[in-house]
């Protein structure tokens, strides 16, 4: 493979933003027809590296060639033109348009001026059939699931004859048949010579799909290895620079233990809560001190539930208890006063306050529970902020910086630090770990774990039902919007027991949807 | 792989050009220079009577009504929307005071010319509050739900003043427009006052930053418990509120209500100055201090055009040439490309001298 020549090869990259070095002398090549991943924790640098491929940032130090040709971007079009198509790890598509127009958005087949829409429909249609994508392509795209957006988004990227395709986190919406059917697609790409670049914080997937690796931390090259001659665990303790034999002991934490009895009142009680075409109406008991597991597929309503238990969303029947007590959460703002807090799963849009502050960020919900008229005093801010940061490990350490500029898994971390300053007695966490690496996702665990252990209540939903199943005392299954069977965690569950129960096809059902 | 660090007295200079007011300030500046030069006197400033006088003055009195209703727009501004019924509320709440102070026996006193302001004032923040609670409630869409008021809101003055200009005698209450204290206009207290009282609202409790996030993310602001809802509404009462005092102000000195015409366009001058100040109009950040330099360019201009001997019909196109200037200056899009052009600049020297290194 070394004896043809890099389709991508950077040198010495350098990139600095205000008070950060981003990247740091990175070398980085890739090979027509390789799948290469770029490996690193949250904040190592992957995005920038690629944004500075793409043209989006402007290099402070190093080269760029492209095919033997050195270059320097000034937008992502120009990279297109180049060859280099990326697709984002947020999908980044046009809601309100068609699919078609999504797809062939920029290569729109013309009849003189004006767009030719039978021959850009039915051209959108091959590109999408390419990828096994069975939809109309006259659907309004926001009409559609997530994963089938990303599935848009990638047929849009092969659409422009690509050198260089790369995919910023594709997987983290889609679910397992439609990775397979993605990565069938990379592999023909594969085949046709194309350079994949890939990006993702599922171990499993990179093992799976990638020729050769480059690793990256706080902006520096570790190196970069043949996927085949690093094992697993080498590659973690890469990332995170951290002894191997120290990760072992967190992967082996052991199943939470049931606690055998609780004397006192349940901490939450849901009795009947259910709102119209949302979620049925469920029963649901968190004591102190207990972790319960919510799985079901993404749809399936334990997103709704948690909106219901948070005063979100206005449930239209049942009601709810609070340590023994009936209480009424009209709004985000009474549940806060009530000790209950809520991280939603869509950070970007449900989270983040972009512009404003990480300090902002983190202090935001302590304020609103305050009340607009008496502000948090500075030193108690700083106070909290500094707390959070640095429990939270929150990289760059710098709290003035603005929330949009930090990596997502930061993000993350910032906003946990915000529910966490509210000092809650229950925490709902929507996928807390979603987009977050190895060493975060062990670190966030564990501290789920030690605030129960304190007597938080913790609602714990994820897709990953093995970190379900590490931290969770029960698990309630939801499916087709009903809550349904609760699960004692103990060794005989395993993720394989949970896919089969929400698998099963109820009585009367049609059966999952794919 | 080290970047040259650049000496502390560019880091200065380019701390400087690169701050939010420093445009603004440049083309504030600029005009009144430009101004000084072609009539000596413009810049200068007289005693007559324990009051000042001069161009200047002049300049600041006109800045007061605009910066009222800029204040008030600068924080619905921040909330992602806009209040159009700014000019129209200064219609009414002249309307109402000049009515009130026709009918009342008592013109001449000064208690009298308090319970005018004060109904006029209160008159126009019920009116906020029914944009706010448009917006908010109803969740009509800020541009028509304060449009609705905009167009309605001269027949409702037209309704008041019986269609006639209400002309009324009245020292005291043409005091606030036309007296002085201090030294200095009326006008100028009033919007100082006013200044100081909304910064310090806005920035020593919450309210600033909350109005900012909402503006910037609503939905996560309400999940972070912001009550959005109350907070918006708020902004649109401090419009409305400020708008009425604006009306006063302006209207005071020829004590004429004409529904018709008082505030006209007003809501247009708002929204400059605003945004010359360097908030955005998609909601977020806003600046106070900005605002009060908009203000300040925005009345400057029309002065001068008049010592330019600028043709008056063209005084809008002159208006439109600066505030261009300044938006292009503050331009988020120019501002980056001159960064990556100087970014790459500095990558090329450095390319070059180690290119000359390795040879030998």
């Amino acid at each position: 493979m070394d004896q043809r020549e890099p389709v991508v090869e950077m040198t010495g990259i350098t990139i600095e933003f205000p008070g950060v070095k981003a990247l740091d002398g990175v070398d980085f090549r890739l090979y027509p027809g390789e799948v290469h991943a770029l490996m690193g924790e949250n904040g190592a640098g992957k995005s920038t590296l690629i944004k500075a491929l793409t043209g989006v940032y402007a290099i402070n130090g190093g080269r760029i060639v492209v095919d033997g040709v050195e270059r320097s971007f000034n937008n992502t079009s120009e990279a297109q033109e180049a060859g280099i198509s990326t697709v984002y790890q947020e999908v980044n598509l046009v809601g309100n348009l068609s699919v078609a127009e999504n797809v062939m958005l920029g290569h729109e087949p013309r009849v003189g001026p004006f767009i030719n829409w039978r021959a850009m429909r039915a051209k959108a249609r091959e590109y999408l059939d390419r990828l096994h994508v069975d939809v109309h392509p006259g659907t309004e795209l926001s009409s559609l699931s997530v994963a089938v957006q990303q599935l848009c988004a990638i047929a849009r990227a092969t659409v422009v004859d690509a050198k260089v395709l790369i995919l910023d986190e594709p997987t983290s919406s889609l679910q397992k048949n439609e990775v397979d059917e993605l990565f069938a697609v990379v592999r023909e790409l594969k085949e046709r010579g194309v350079a994949i670049l890939f990006v993702s914080h599922f171990l499993d997937q990179v093992y799976e799909i990638s020729d050769r690796m480059t690793v990256l931390r706080n902006g520096k090259l570790v190196g970069e290895y043949m996927t085949a001659e690093l094992p697993r665990l080498e590659l973690v303790s890469k990332m995170i620079g951290r002894a191997e034999d120290e990760l072992g002991s967190i992967e082996e934490r052991a199943h939470r233990v049931a606690a055998a009895t609780h004397d006192t009142a349940p901490r939450v009680q849901a009795l009947g809560l259910g709102k119209e075409g949302r979620i049925e109406p469920f029963d649901l008991s968190i004591y102190p001190g207990q972790i319960v597991g919510l799985v079901g597929l993404l749809g399936s309503g334990r997103t709704e539930a948690a909106r219901l238990l948070y005063g979100a969303d206005r449930p239209d029947h049942g009601e709810l208890r609070l340590d023994g007590e009936t209480v009424r959460l009209h709004t985000p703002n009474a549940a806060l006063r009530h000790d209950v807090a809520f991280s939603s799963e869509d950070r970007k849009r449900e989270g983040i306050i972009g512009d404003l502050t990480v300090r902002e960020n983190i202090a935001l919900a302590v304020q609103t529970v305050r009340g607009v008229w008496r502000r948090v005093p500075k030193k108690e801010v700083d106070e909290i902020v500094e707390r959070y940061m640095k429990a939270l490990n929150i990289y760059p350490n710098n709290p003035n910086m603005l929330m949009k500029n930090l990596s997502g898994g930061n993000q993350q971390k910032v906003l946990l630090a915000r529910w966490l300053a509210t000092a809650p007695e229950v925490l709902i966490l929507d996928e807390p770990t979603r987009g977050i690496d190895v060493g975060a996702k062990a670190e966030v665990q564990r501290l789920v774990i030690e605030l129960a252990d304190r007597g938080m209540s913790v609602l714990f939903i994820s897709s990953e039902f093995e970190e379900v199943l590490r931290v969770s005392e029960r698990v309630r299954i939801v499916r087709d919007h009903v809550m349904g069977d609760e699960l004692i965690n103990g060794p005989e569950v395993t993720p394989e027991v949970l896919i089969e129960r929400i698998a099963r096809t109820p009585a009367d059902g049609e059966g999952e949807a794919a | 792989m080290s970047t040259t660090t650049p000496s502390p007295a560019v880091d200065i200079a380019r701390r400087v050009t690169q701050h939010k007011l420093f445009w603004p300030v440049v083309a504030l500046l600029v005009l009144l220079v430009a101004a000084g030069v072609r009539s000596p006197g413009f810049l200068s400033v007289t005693v007559q009577d324990g009051h000042l006088f001069g161009q200047v003055i002049d300049i600041m009195r006109g800045a007061a009504t605009p910066l009222l209703l800029a204040l008030g727009m600068a924080l619905v501004i921040a909330t992602g929307g806009i209040d159009l019924s700014v000019g129209a509320v200064m219609a009414i709440s002249l309307a109402v005071s000049l009515e009130y102070l026709d009918a009342s026996s008592s013109a001449g006193e000064p208690a009298t010319a308090v319970v005018a302001v004060a109904l006029g004032v209160a008159v126009a923040l019920v009116l906020g509050l029914f944009n706010g609670f448009m917006v908010t409630v109803l969740g009509i869409q800020p541009f028509i739900a304060t449009m609705i008021l905009m167009v309605a809101g001269r027949g409702i003055a037209m309704l008041i003043t019986k269609g006639q200009i209400t002309t009324v005698t009245a020292p005291p209450f043409k005091h606030i427009g036309s007296g002085f204290f201090l030294g200095l206009p009326m006008p100028v207290i009033i919007a100082a006052v006013a200044f100081v009282v909304v910064v310090l609202v806005v920035r020593r409790t919450a309210l600033g930053m909350l109005l900012e996030s909402i503006g910037i993310n609503r939905e996560a602001s309400r999940l972070a418990g912001v009550q959005a809802r109350n907070v918006t509404w708020f902004a649109y009462a401090v419009s409305g509120l400020l708008a009425g005092l604006a009306g006063l102000v302006y209207g005071a000195p020829t004590m004429a209500a004409d529904a018709n015409n008082i505030g006209l366009m007003k809501e247009m001058d708002a929204i400059m100055c605003v945004v010359l100040g360097g908030t955005s109009l998609a909601g977020g950040k806003f600046y106070m201090g900005g605002t009060v330099v908009g203000a300040l360019i925005l009345t400057t201009i029309e002065r001068v055009v008049i010592i330019f001997h600028i043709p008056s019909q063209l005084t809008p196109l002159f208006k439109a040439v600066v505030i261009i200037a300044v938006c292009i200056a503050q331009s988020p899009v120019l501002l980056q490309k001159i960064n990556m052009s100087r970014l790459r600049r500095a990558s090329r020297r450095q390319a070059e001298i180690a290119n000359q290194e390795v040879p030998a």
